[in-house]
């Protein structure tokens, strides 16, 4: 394995008395996508500031390409790019400006910046958009620009905090494609995100953080292993066919098949998703069953929680913003 | 992968040409925003030409002078320090604005200067200042103002008014990146330069104050930078070279203090 281009030991943060990171470790390889998962409050955002240079720990030290987070903030920031929560784009430039501003910031020469800026524009499908005013942008194409500007220095490592937070479902796909063709150069990724499909489709490997520290951590699949794969749910229409539905579908995969009776649902454990439907009715049909509904349930970032905390998502303290910003600043923006 | 490539130490001379240009970046963008919303140029300095109005009708004869100055000529100066004090406060504001957007995280991600944001923000809200103060010198002429020292020390009088304004937009700066909500940031702004502006002799002489307020207002360095440009635009006895002196003093202290502390405040700003 190579030199990782992330690291960090034992990183530490409290907020007065609020505890935002209790000894972190972390590890990236080069070119890979790594995901912080976790609910508000768990500490995410204040990972990727401590990362970015932003905030200094309290505690432990990191490195990201090779350079020291707190001795050797300045170099580190020449080889990183950052998108956070909240577009950080001028409302009064235009895209084309507000990329160009950015490349200034970089030290590229104002050539270099309009070019780079026109080739970024492109690649963002933002040119159409390029000589408007940000002000009159919608909130996906906001955060594509905000993404754009974060590549202006062909960063080696890029941070993106919840880059599709607050996004309607169909920006979030667009912005996923986005994201999946920007690594596809080579780019280092850890993204922070409160979406087991988003960390699932994106990320190689996954932290899990609670509370200020990491509870688990590995690729998708090893995760989805602990917590238990895809379920078949089966709605039974009448009661008494509760068992028999249950004896029917029992060899169906590598689980136990169990029987929530209240809700009349019998539940499967499944491997993969392809063909199982239609076994999983023809078995009943066999067996003179009638179904009144039918699904697959992925693990949901709260199966995650349930699993490994015992705890709902629900239950985790508020929010992440509020106690780095200590405020309802950013909140009022909303 | 290059992840132990050390940087190329830069020299000092190679930093400081930086930090300008980076200063550069950030006062082009902000002095953008007066020509892409024109109407906020427009009601920023409607309120300056008011207070010249207002001050020079309604208090103008009220106010017995010595030797029968003309109210106007007394005034001008001292609204002139007064609108570059009040236009420092936007620094806080807008400094607290960028935070609020993120613009700040973003900025102090990037390999710039440290100082660019600030000083980019004090160096456009001074310019700001000197339009307003142009502005407001031509509004004065049309009511009788004149400069009666010269053109050099007019021009000397509108450099202490804009250098003594910019000490205030770091001080302004200072607040700004500490309180960071921008209702607040304008509440603490005002309380301050409110009071420390009427109690000068920026509108009326401190010899009509209660003797209480004679001491304060005598020592307040307002009262200075009123009396310096005073002295710049009218002559003797209206101030003196010292009250220049003293201002530039005030001046250079401020700058010294505030500038180290708005850049200590921006490194920890969350």
């Amino acid at each position: 394995m190579a030199t990782p281009i992330i690291s960090a030991q034992g990183i530490t943060k409290s907020f007065g008395d609020v505890k935002a990171l209790t000894g972190v470790d972390l590890e990236v390889q080069p070119g890979t996508v790594y995901g912080l998962l976790g609910p508000n409050g768990a500490g995410k955002t204040t990972m990727v500031r401590v990362l970015t240079t932003l905030l200094k720990p309290d505690a432990g030290q990191a490195t990201v390409a090779g350079y020291d987070v707190i001795t050797q903030a300045a170099q580190l920031r020449t080889t990183i790019g950052l998108a956070g929560q909240y577009a950080a784009v001028d409302e009064i430039l235009t895209g084309r400006e507000n990329l160009e501003m950015v490349g200034r910031l970089y030290h590229l020469s104002p050539s270099e910046s309009r070019r780079r800026a026109e080739e970024i524009l492109e690649r963002f499908d933002l040119t159409h958009a390029a000589g408007r005013t940000v002000k009159t942008y919608s909130g996906g194409m906001r955060r594509r620009l905000d993404l754009a500007a974060s590549l202006v220095g062909r960063p080696q490592v890029l941070f993106l905090d919840e880059p599709t937070t607050g996004l309607d479902p169909r920006s979030r796909l667009g912005l996923w494609d986005f994201i999946e063709r920007l690594v596809e150069g080579g780019t280092t990724l850890l993204l922070t995100t409160q979406y087991l499909e988003e960390a699932d489709r994106l990320a190689d490997r996954i932290a899990v953080i609670d509370k200020g520290t990491v509870i688990a951590e590995g690729t998708s699949d090893e995760l989805k292993g602990t917590i238990g794969g895809d379920v078949l749910e089966l709605e039974i229409a009448d009661p008494a066919n509760l068992q028999p539905a249950m004896a029917a579908v029992a060899d169906m995969c590598c689980g136990e098949a169990t029987v929530d009776e209240i809700r009349n649902i019998v539940r499967v454990p499944v491997e993969t998703a392809i063909g199982t439907i239609t076994d999983a009715v023809r078995r009943l049909d066999t067996a003179g069953i009638k179904l009144v509904d039918i699904a697959i349930h992925r693990p949901t970032l709260d199966d995650v929680f349930l699993s490994l905390t015992g705890e709902s998502v629900e239950d985790a303290p508020p929010d992440d913003d509020a106690l780095v910003t200590a405020g309802p600043r950013k909140r009022s923006r909303r | 992968m290059t992840t132990t490539t050390e940087l190329p130490r830069v020299s000092v001379a190679e930093r400081v040409q930086w930090e300008i240009r980076d200063a550069m970046v950030i006062t082009k963008r902000n002095l953008l925003k007066y020509v892409r919303v024109p109407t906020l140029l427009v009601f920023s300095t409607v309120q300056p030409i008011m207070f010249v109005l207002l001050f020079a009708f309604v208090f103008g004869g009220a106010i017995a002078l010595p030797g029968g100055l003309d109210y106007i000529d007394f005034l001008m100066p001292g609204i002139f320090i007064q609108t570059s004090l009040f236009g420092s406060t936007n620094t806080g504001l807008g400094l607290a604005e960028d935070m609020n957007k993120g613009l700040v995280d973003r900025f102090r991600s990037l390999p710039m200067s440290r100082s660019a944001v600030l000083a980019g923000r004090t160096v456009s809200d001074s310019a700001r200042n000197l339009f307003v103060v142009l502005l407001m010198t031509a509004v004065g002429y049309l009511i009788g103002f004149n400069f009666q020292n010269g053109f050099l020390n007019a021009l000397g009088a509108i450099g202490l008014v804009l250098s003594f304004g910019y000490a205030f937009t770091w001080i302004s700066a200072t607040i700004g990146l500490a309180i960071k909500d921008v209702e607040s940031v304008q509440a603490a702004s005002f309380i301050w330069i409110f009071p420390l502006t009427f109690a000068s002799s920026a509108f009326v002489p401190v010899e009509s104050m209660t003797s209480w307020l004679q001491v304060f207002a005598r020592n307040n360095p307002i009262t200075h930078a009123v009396n310096g440009a005073r002295y710049l635009v009218l002559g003797e006895p209206w101030g003196a070279t010292s009250d220049v002196w003293i201002t530039l003093v005030w001046t250079a202290a401020l700058l010294a203090i505030f500038i180290p502390l708005a850049i200590s405040n921006y490194r920890r700003a969350v």
